[in-house]
């Protein structure tokens, strides 16, 4: 059970058109498989496709070729199986914070069935309080709460986080990694984050997958192999740093043609 | 490590009236006295200033009490004082109201004192031109005179007003939303929307009293498509400039297409098209009026040309004192409704604020 595939992605193409009409890889054939229950992130410059893969497995995009599955279903479309949180929240700002958390719940048209459940993410979520608030009224990292447990109340298989801590000052970002291991206890998701913060993937995952751009490929995937909680002083822990920040840096000195004077 | 605030939110009355400084008892008692002084200097000039030049000052027989034009010209300034004491009384126990009370008490000085002053010029001396600028009790007198006549005629641009409007809000909204939604709408509604738009709606005045049945479906025609053309371009533009990332995260969230036109971008539009509507009632107005006075069996524009034509200017004015009373009544009311259903603007918009 522990080492079981739950999402899986073999040879995936991606490519796009830019504003100077250029064709860029966005992804180059990608292959990865996600175990159950398992956090992994995606790290990587800008440019190197991370968000792309992220949206192709939210089923928000199509690849060219390649397939992606998610307990050996493909991935057509975007699906409340697949919670998608991203930077700025997307919060609605006419509704609630509670009813933004119940937005999925009415959305799949069984929210009668579950109201209970909006009270019960809220509490998860330390809200207590803020259900009457709008998303202007309370703090950012109050509002990366509210996202997440708006997707996680559609109790999803897997959470896709696309940089969802990246707007955040550093202790409110540390309160929200926290509070992320904590939900994935409680919730058995697989979690997928995509984010350049090597401190945060290291802090968080079971994997970090490096990507490297033009085109978008993965380098390396790093286990890691620390139990929680992780101390991000501890010797160990920079060494990883080291390690991951000495891969990434090698793979963006990469000689790049655009560059070169 | 929690660091939520542990505050609650801030009760949303409050949020924006922090900046202004409190207010003593006395010197709100004061302030009240000073807001109806003006009107009491207007009901003292009217009695105790001689009446020079000539005027007909009629009295008109209510049953067996016999009133004066000058007699119903105080009665109507002592209610305003009335209402206005009323006002000041309700405002005592709440500090805000206070506030919000006095700030008003030099204005409404120098609104009784400008009624004293155009009593003692428009009837009292005669210097105004006559019979353009009569003095107010002759504007009054219209109401004395032929009150339930006006009353119909307002009822009648009421039922107008109404009839046009309503239908030009839903006209308006819906074709907003078909076109803001579906790009082949938009190819091909969205030229005409925006020339037919330019046109003032009375151009099609012709037309429309030629083509329709009768007078007041013509004139309700003519406001639906002055509302309908502002309504709909700003809707449209409320729709399309939804956030592709709502829409996103809707769609992860299991909403099919009903969802995501009814739940996100019809509430992201509805700031647009709210300012749509707020746009379209001063063009509402317009058309009425001009409608009315071109051509209806009745109405505040009809009743304002008839008089017109027998040099009755008092009663044009008795027109536009209902006309300011009866449109700003219909504002204020979109606005109430406007302000509940974008109460979640509170303190996220500048002009939310005041």
């Amino acid at each position: 059970m522990i080492n079981e595939a739950i999402i899986k992605i073999k040879n995936i193409n991606r490519t796009y058109i830019d504003d100077k009409d250029n064709m860029v890889e966005a992804l180059q054939d990608i292959n990865l498989s996600i175990n159950r229950g398992e956090f992994v992130s995606i790290i990587g410059s800008s440019g190197c496709g991370k968000t792309t893969l992220l949206r192709l497995i939210a089923g928000l995009d199509v690849p060219e070729s390649g397939i992606l599955t998610l307990d050996d279903q493909e991935i057509t479309a975007p699906n409340p199986q697949r919670g998608y949180v991203i930077q700025q929240g997307g919060l609605f700002p006419w509704l609630t914070v509670e009813q933004n958390i119940a937005t999925g719940l009415k959305a799949r048209h069984v929210y009668r069935q579950n109201k209970e459940l909006v009270a019960h993410y809220i509490d998860l979520i330390g809200l207590n309080g803020f259900e009457k608030a709008y998303p202007h009224q309370i703090s950012g990292g109050m509002a990366q709460r509210v996202a997440i447990a708006r997707a996680l109340i559609n109790k999803p298989k897997a959470l896709l986080l696309d940089e969802p801590m990246g707007a955040l000052d550093s202790f409110t970002r540390a309160d929200i990694q926290d509070k992320l291991l904590e939900l994935r206890k409680e919730n058995d998701a697989t979690m997928i984050l995509v984010t350049h913060d090597v401190d945060e993937a290291i802090y968080l995952s079971d994997r970090i997958v490096i990507m490297t751009p033009r085109p978008g490929k993965i380098s390396e995937i790093i286990p890691i192999k620390l139990s929680h909680p992780r101390d991000r002083g501890s010797s160990v822990f920079l060494a990883i740093r080291g390690e991951i920040l000495e891969k990434l840096h090698l793979a963006s000195a990469q000689p790049q043609v655009e560059y070169t004077i | 490590m929690s660091i939520i605030k542990t505050l609650t939110v801030p009760s949303l009355q409050k949020q924006g009236r922090n900046d202004k400084k409190n207010i003593t008892i006395n010197k709100f008692i004061l302030l009240t006295a000073f807001s109806i002084a003006g009107f009491a200097v207007a009901i003292l000039a009217n009695i105790f200033v001689r009446q020079v030049a000539d005027v007909k000052i009629t009295k008109y027989a209510f049953g067996s009490t016999i009133i004066s034009i000058n007699d119903a010209y105080r009665i109507v300034v002592g209610l305003i004082i009335l209402l206005y004491l009323g006002i000041s009384m309700y405002s005592f126990f709440n500090e805000d109201r206070r506030i919000k009370f006095v700030k008003r008490a030099p204005f409404r000085f120098a609104i009784g004192s400008a009624l004293a002053l155009w009593d003692i010029l428009g009837t009292k001396l005669l210097i105004l031109p006559q019979p353009f600028f009569p003095g107010p009790a002759r504007i009054i007198e219209s109401f004395l005179m032929e009150g339930d006549y006006i009353w119909d005629n307002t009822l009648y641009s009421l039922r107008l007003f109404a009839v046009g409007f309503i239908l030009g809000v839903v006209f308006g909204v819906g074709t907003g939303i078909l076109i803001g939604w579906f790009p082949k709408v938009h190819y091909w509604v969205y030229p005409i929307l925006k020339i037919t738009g330019v046109i003032p709606a009375v151009a099609w005045m012709p037309f429309a009293y030629t083509l329709l049945p009768n007078p007041f479906s013509a004139a309700s025609f003519l406001i639906v498509i002055c509302a309908w053309f502002s309504i709909a371009s700003l809707t449209a533009q409320g729709i399309q400039s939804t956030p592709r990332a709502q829409f996103e995260v809707a769609r992860t969230l299991g909403a099919k297409t009903p969802f995501l036109v009814f739940h996100v971008a019809i509430p992201h539009a509805l700031p647009q098209i709210f300012s749509g509507i707020a746009n379209a009632n001063g063009f509402a107005f317009t058309t009425l009026v001009m409608a009315e006075m071109l051509g209806q069996p009745g109405g505040l524009g009809y009743y304002i040309n008839a008089s017109k034509v027998w040099s009755a200017y008092y009663k044009v004015f008795a027109a536009i004192v209902v006309m300011a009373v009866l449109f700003s009544l219909i504002m204020e009311g979109i606005g109430l409704i406007q302000r509940h259903v974008l109460r979640w603007q509170k303190g996220l918009v500048k002009s939310s604020d005041q």
